[in-house]
Parts: structure tokens; sequence; C-alpha cells
């Protein structure tokens, strides 16, 4: 069983409209960085994860964005899983429980 | 004071003499802030309702028809209607939708239909990415439904919109469906019934092809962001929201309150 790092991001559909993005993009013009082109704001979801190989872990992350995470009609996703130490995780599983 | 807040009143009816009464669920998230106003307009035209609650796992077994409302359920965390559709009374709900009871989500209901796939689509964060609220035309393209029975083919209502997500979205061959079946409800026009989706002061949040409210494909699953129930009293602005509720508990509206 290992330990693995998630991060998720989510975006809204490049043929979706932006406002934010949009927004964002014009005052990177408009302070002096003409050369911006196509601002996204979107999400990233961070977790941990214990699977028995980087495999399993990228396969039930892909399973949660189908599930829950994304919502296909209006967003893009990309998935990153890395090897996390553990210290890392149990950390982060401390402040998790913590209340 | 505090005792009427600890026990709302779970029922309530506006049923006038004997004959069967026709009894509304209207189910309650975390978050929920629209049920007291659907309660008080179901009433109004002669419905029951009864309140359910997102753990409930089953709807009361007198249920003819559920009302979804507004608000902001589980905080609109994630996406609007994204964890909702995980409560125990979504299955429920979606059961009885595929089993033909008629089913309205108002704004966050909708929202929520559109996660629970009982509606095809998405509501995108508005183009001009703020919160909304204000009166808006909304042309009746589909009397064949529900929730749209009592009126007229075209007939333009005037009703409140009130969020910051409710730019519908589908792809073209979503669109194309639901325009050769039917399914298309409700579209944003002007006062005349003009449909223009380019025009953000009558399209107000960017809905492609300006729909403001689609039915599934059986016509008996509707959401719409417009809210109806803010819509039955001429003296409070309007009651073009009337004939959506009169549809549903009546079937035609007789002596229906106009402006």
């Amino acid at each position: 069983m290992g330990e693995y790092a998630v991060t998720v991001t989510v975006s809204p559909k490049a043929e979706l409209r932006d406002p934010e993005g949009k927004a964002i993009g014009d005052a990177l013009h408009a302070l002096g960085w003409p050369a911006v082109t196509t601002v996204h704001v979107g999400r990233t979801i961070n977790f941990g994860i214990a699977a028995d190989s980087l495999a399993e872990a990228q396969s039930q992350v892909k399973e949660m964005c189908e599930t829950l995470l994304v919502n296909p009609a209006i967003e893009d996703y990309t998935i990153s899983v890395r090897d996390a130490p553990e210290s890392a995780l149990a950390e982060s599983a401390q402040i998790g429980t913590s209340s | 004071m505090i005792a009427s807040l600890a026990n709302p009143s779970l029922k309530a009816s506006g049923s006038e003499g004997p004959g069967p009464s026709f009894v509304v669920a209207v189910p309650i998230f975390p978050g929920s802030n629209c049920e007291h106003d659907t309660q008080y307009a179901l009433v109004q035209v002669g419905a029951e309702t009864v309140f359910v609650h997102h753990s409930d796992k089953a709807l009361p077994a007198e249920t003819a028809a559920i009302y979804i409302p507004g608000g902001f359920a589980h905080g609109d965390y994630l996406r609007a209607g994204a964890i909702a559709r995980f409560s125990p009374i979504t299955a429920a709900i979606g059961r009885a939708g595929a089993d033909g009871m008629p089913v309205l989500g108002v704004c966050n209901g909708f929202q929520i239909l559109c996660e629970m796939g009982l509606l095809p689509g998405a509501l995108a964060p508005n183009t001009q990415g703020r919160f909304l609220c204000r009166d808006v035309h909304v042309k009746v393209e589909n009397i064949a439904t529900p929730f749209s029975r009592a009126m007229v083919l075209n007939q333009v209502l005037r009703i409140p919109i009130n969020h910051r997500q409710g730019r519908y979205f589908a792809d073209d061959a979503t669109l194309r469906h639901l325009a050769d079946n039917g399914q298309i409800l409700f579209r944003y026009c002007d006062a005349a019934g003009m449909v223009d989706e380019s025009d953000l002061v009558h399209n107000p949040n960017g809905s492609i092809m300006a729909i403001a409210g689609v039915t599934n494909e059986n016509g008996n699953v509707v959401g719409m962001m417009p809210h109806p129930e803010r819509a039955i009293e001429s003296r409070l602005g309007s009651a073009d929201g009337r004939p959506v509720l009169e549809s549903l508990v009546g079937g035609s509206s007789p002596g229906a309150e106009r402006e």
C-alpha cells in the first residue's frame, strides 16, 4: 500500500465564456502584459490517498472526478498523482481529524 | 417564538371543501431558502404541501408532485447542486421523476436536477460574473407539460430571477435534441416576446439559446431559473408565476389573477 498526493485541476470548458478569466486577462493587459492570451480560472482540489499502486490511485481519482468533482457538461479536468512522503500525509490526516 | 422555529409547520393546506387534495412535497436541503415562499404560493393555488428533509429516504406516500425550492443547498460548495445530488431524498426524487411524477426544480432546484442527470445540460456562472436579482421576461414554448398546460403558447411571463450560476449550457447535439423534442420550455425574451441570445439585458445571464427552463424527454420533470413562487400576486409586483403553479395543481386557471 503506497501513499499518494493528488491534485485535481478543474476549469471551465474552453468554449464556455469565462467572465473571471476575461477580467483577469484584461487586468494583466492593462498592467503591461499584452502578450497574455487566454486566461481561465478554475479550482484545484488537493488530497492524499492510500492505494496499492500509482495506477490504482489514478483510476480511483478518475472515478471521483466523473462521480462528483467535475461536471463534464461545463468543465474539463486534469489529474496529477504523485508519490507522497508518509509524513506529509500523516500531517494532513491529523489536520483533518482535529476539531 | 423559539418553539415555533424549532417546530415549523410541516404541512399546509389550501384545499377548500371536500375532494382529493393535491400534495406537493417540498424537499429542504441545508441552505434551501425558498421553501416557505414555495409553500405559501402552492397553498394559494389550492395545493397541500409537505416539507421533506434531505436525509429522508422516501417521499410521503400521498405525494403527487415535487417542488425543489431555491437556495444554496450545501453552500453551493464545489458546484451548485453537486453535493445535494447525493442526499438520500434526491434518490427518491430521481425515482419519482423517472416514474413520471411531476417534478419542478426552481433556481437551485434546477441546478440540482441537472447535477442529478434528470435534466440535460448544466448551469454555469452568469456571463457577467455576478449575482443577478431582478424581474425578467420569459416566453412559454411548450404548453404540454404539467407546469405550462394552463398557459397559451408564446405567452410572456414576468418573473424574478435571483442567482449567480444560471447560465444554461449544453453541447450542440443536446441542444438540437432539446429543440426537436420540445424540451425547451422557457426562453428569456423582452416584454414583447422577442428572443435574442446576444442581448444581455433580456437574456440576463448569457444562457445558450436564451434558455430559461427545460424539461426531460417525457415532459414531467422541469427546471427553470426564474422563481414563479415569487410572482403570484400583482400587489407584490407580478402574478405571472401563478399559471406555472396552477398548471400543476388544476390544469387550467379559471379566474386566475392577472395584472
